[in-house]
């Protein structure tokens, strides 16, 4: 049988295309990147994780943030990721009152819900979609608020509940906020990840089906993409959406490749079974500058590690020795150690994407004798003994806490103080942190929007002192007066003079050490391109194209 | 011949019964409660577990509840999952397409490569030829395979670009499983991109078939030589030859149909640790199959899957050392005296 078909080829002189065929077949080699190809319309995403809803309201992490945030779901406003400034989303324009205590938004006009196979929109987005997001979130009565655990961290955080005093809605495409307090900030929280609009007619469906929890499993949004299918750990799979309000996606789907394991997405990354990467290692990197046809997009986003101290514990409650402390800090040893040359020193709590940051250093330089100087004023020249917690995970800010505060250990060793590094399982740790058990604390904050007072506020303010996340225990009235002010102003250069003079509160004080901004990484093969990622949030693929040769 | 069959059949009726005796016993053995091992639910509410105890026997002596087991297993009840709470039945039986679909290949690839390459190595003429032959069966079977397999992804994925390395089909393609054989599925299949999808197919199945087959191909092309170098030496042979017979001829008529007798009894006899071995090519391709899901179970301590695990691949092993057994008893008439099975 297979020798008369092998006859047959031969005979008709078939063979050349037959072996051309296996050819193809076996090494992918002939005409894969032809346009017609689904392969060639299609991004696939290696992720790093499952998502664990598909309604960002509900979760903090930045691996639910990444699959579903700017994939399918669009917020009032957003950030532009050039300048870190708030602009319009399906929002087209936004009238803020003098005195930042009414926020009047004007929808657009014909902004599509996507429609699937669960779920078909009768009308396009009107102010009464936005009235049922945040009613969710604000309302204990409303029928959705409990729907997936009823917690909305983010939203929780900020004290939503307590800020807006209501929501009006003037017409069906305008709608106004009015806050108790007036916030600069609160359009930049409008802008973040966790303020997607949701489909009122979707929710009022499920709500009649009495299938209420779909609404995060099965998601309806307005966003670039919709849901098609979620195999848990597996992947996720999206469709464009081809009634997008901007321009429809030039690709047909797009797929998140769930792969948690580091070398596995390399691996992936590199056989082209994946366009774009998530999260490569800092030493992946390093490898992947050697590798052709592969593109590598560093920007550094919005986070700083840093070294607390706890002010309420002596010696630390002594300015001077603070001081001091902060002269042992070797950026640049620990730059290249820590972070393997993948973030910026830094010189001051915010880093320089944000529009806060001025040019001013208002950290001390690694210097030895300056340290051994100031401890001999305050009278510990025989130096004393301390605690350094270290972080037991890794985060982008701070990829190895521990081997951070072994340089520090050495430093200190220097100076005549012994430092014990401690470390608890993350949970302990956070906890006992939060009662103020330690001496010192190396740890960082990556923040969620583009606003400064996202690094001031929860850091450092009286407030956080109390509730736990201002890891020094430090309260001072001008710091306070200073950051409190810059809210009640909407103009970024009257906000700017504040926050600078809080940073020159901050330097006088040294409550806490800014060690380092790291640079995040996105990789991708050279023929994907515009994938765009944002420094305050998720990964967004809204204009990625895929041009294959 | 029925004698035969019957004699076979029997043999693996007492097989199975000592495998399910063992998984049964295993509920006992695994730490942890014994009525969470056999529903696989981790933790049971006190006001359930009288009612489930009832349910599972357990108030009852060791022999009822062996014979309840047996029951539950034959009805397709193999428990739920620790860890995500679905049928292991389903799980085990949506996997083990995968894992038959690579071994088929992998037996396939192996014949078509390794019977001519044994039988030129038999060549008494070309003494060069069969060294050499041997020299890389000697070199294919002394190497551990999980290593061939990192050898191959390195040097024609990663670093050539040639092949994927995981998974059974790109996730680009969405094609409904039906039988769950991937390549029969995208034929039955009523998709744009159907050559696309197959063709992508076929390079996900290229190199694991080949780290597969590396082991019964060295193997098959050694019992063939052996095989056929008997069989040619044999008077018969010699007659044929007088006879004025082609060498053609007396390979056709004669040497085959002898010679490779011995290899399909060698098939069955390695049929299990061809299956061992592909577990190991599962895990390192991420290939979807019963291998890579039982591997799973072990690191997360699902002792239910375990279990189900133990069962389908014993089970796939006898059935197919059986088949084998009855295919070798075909073809060989000698075999049908003996009258008795052999495993």
């Amino acid at each position: 049988m297979i020798k008369t078909v092998l006859a047959h080829v031969v005979k008709s002189g078939n063979y050349k295309r037959l072996w051309l065929l296996l050819f193809c077949n076996l090494l992918n080699a002939c005409g894969q990147y032809d346009d017609s190809k689904l392969a060639a319309k299609t991004l696939l995403y290696c992720s790093e994780g499952s998502p664990e809803t598909f309604n960002p309201q509900l979760v903090t992490s930045g691996t639910t943030i990444d699959a579903v945030s700017q994939q399918i779901y669009n917020r009032l406003v957003k950030i532009d990721p050039t300048n870190g400034r708030v602009v319009s989303d399906i929002a087209r324009k936004v009238i803020v009152s003098s005195d930042a205590m009414r926020y009047r938004f004007y929808l657009r006009k014909g902004v599509e819900f996507h429609t699937t196979n669960y779920f078909t929109p009768t009308r396009t987005l009107t102010s009464e979609d936005v009235l049922f997001t945040f009613s969710r979130i604000l309302h204990q009565d409303h029928p959705y608020h409990d729907v997936g655990g009823g917690q909305y961290p983010f939203f929780e955080g900020i004290g939503l509940s307590d800020l807006i005093e209501q929501i009006i809605v003037v017409d069906d495409l305008t709608i106004e906020f009015r806050l108790v307090d007036p916030q600069a900030s609160f359009l930049a929280n409008m802008a973040t990840d966790f303020a997607v609009i949701l489909s009122a007619e979707y929710g009022e469906q499920l709500q009649a089906a009495e299938n209420k929890d779909q609404i995060d499993t099965k998601p309806i949004g307005t966003g670039p993409f919709k849901f098609v299918q979620y195999d848990r750990d597996h992947h996720i799979r999206y469709h464009a959406h081809e009634k997008y309000w901007q321009t429809a996606s030039e690709l047909q789907q797009i797929i998140f490749d769930i792969t948690p394991n580091n070398s596995s997405r390399l691996a992936k990354l590199l056989t082209g079974e994946c366009d774009v990467m998530g999260y490569p290692t800092a030493s992946d990197v390093g490898y992947l500058h050697s590798k052709k046809g592969i593109d590598i997009v560093e920007t550094t986003s919005m986070n700083v590690s840093y070294w607390a101290f706890n002010t309420n514990v002596p010696p630390f409650d002594n300015a001077n020795v603070r001081k001091a402390l902060s002269y042992i800090v070797d950026r640049e040893a620990i730059i290249d150690a820590v972070y393997f040359d993948l973030a910026e020193p830094a010189n001051s709590l915010v880093p320089p994407t944000s529009w806060a940051y001025d040019n001013t250093n208002y950290v001390r330089p690694f210097s030895l004798e300056k340290a051994k100087e100031l401890l001999a004023q305050e009278g510990y020249e025989d130096g004393f003994e301390m605690d350094i917690w270290a972080m037991p995970v890794q985060r982008v800010y701070n990829p190895n806490a521990g081997k951070m505060a072994e340089i520090l250990q050495q430093n200190l060793a220097k100076i005549n103080i012994t430092a014990n590094i401690i470390t608890y399982d993350w949970g302990t740790f956070r906890k006992r942190l939060a009662k103020g058990e330690h001496d010192s604390v190396l740890i960082g904050w990556l923040a969620d929007n583009s606003d400064p007072d996202n690094f001031y506020r929860p850091l450092l303010s009286c407030a956080s002192a109390s509730s736990g996340s201002n890891r020094s225990g430090w309260c001072n009235d001008e710091f306070d007066r200073n950051i409190i002010s810059a809210l009640s102003i909407t103009d970024h250069d009257t906000r700017k003079a504040y926050y600078q003079a809080a940073e020159a509160v901050l330097f006088e004080h040294s409550p806490l050490v800014p060690i380092a901004h790291a640079v995040r990484h996105k990789v991708h093969r050279d023929y994907i391109k515009q994938v765009n990622i944002n420094p305050y949030g998720g990964i967004d693929f809204s204009k990625a194209v895929k041009k294959v040769k | 011949m029925f004698n035969y069959v019957y004699r076979k059949v029997w043999l693996l009726f007492f097989i199975t019964f000592a495998v399910f005796t063992f998984v049964f016993s295993l509920n006992y053995m695994f730490p942890g409660d014994v009525l969470s091992n056999m529903t696989g639910i981790g933790e049971i509410p006190a006001e359930e577990y009288t009612e489930l105890a009832r349910i599972y026997k357990l108030d009852q002596n060791v022999i009822v509840q062996y014979f309840y087991f047996l029951i539950r297993m034959f009805d397709g009840n193999w428990g739920q999952s620790f860890t995500n709470g679905t049928s292991i039945f389903d799980q085990v039986f949506n996997a083990l397409p995968a894992t038959i679909e690579l071994a088929t290949f992998a037996l396939i690839y192996s014949f078509i490569v390794a019977i001519p390459l044994g039988i030129l190595a038999s060549s008494e003429t070309k003494p060069w030829l069969d060294k050499s032959i041997l020299a890389m069966s000697i070199f294919g079977f002394s190497m551990p395979i999980f290593w061939l397999a990192l050898l191959m992804i390195l040097v024609f994925s990663i670093n050539l670009g040639w092949f994927p390395i995981s998974g059974r089909l790109s996730l680009v393609y969405d094609i409904p499983t039906v039988t769950g054989f991937m390549i029969i599925d995208i034929l039955l299949s009523d998709v744009s991109y159907k050559r696309e999808a197959l063709g992508d197919a076929v390079n996900h199945l290229a190199i694991p078939t080949f780290v597969l087959a590396a082991y019964p191909t060295t193997v098959l092309i050694r019992t063939t030589r052996q095989s056929m170098k008997n069989v040619m030496n044999t008077s018969y042979v010699k007659a044929a030859r007088a006879k004025g017979l082609s060498h053609i001829q007396v390979l056709r008529r004669h040497g085959l149909r002898n010679g490779l007798l011995p290899v399909i009894q060698m098939m069955g006899l390695h049929f299990g640790t061809l299956i061992t071995l592909a577990m190991v090519t599962e895990v390192i391709f991420s290939w979807p199959g019963v291998g890579l899901w039982l591997v799973d179970a072990i690191h997360q301590r699902d002792y239910p899957a375990i279990q189900g695990g133990i069962l389908a691949m014993s089970g796939m092993v006898f059935v197919a050392t059986i088949l084998f057994d009855v295919i070798y008893m075909i073809f060989d008439p000698l075999a049908r005296r003996h009258g008795y099975g052999k495993i």
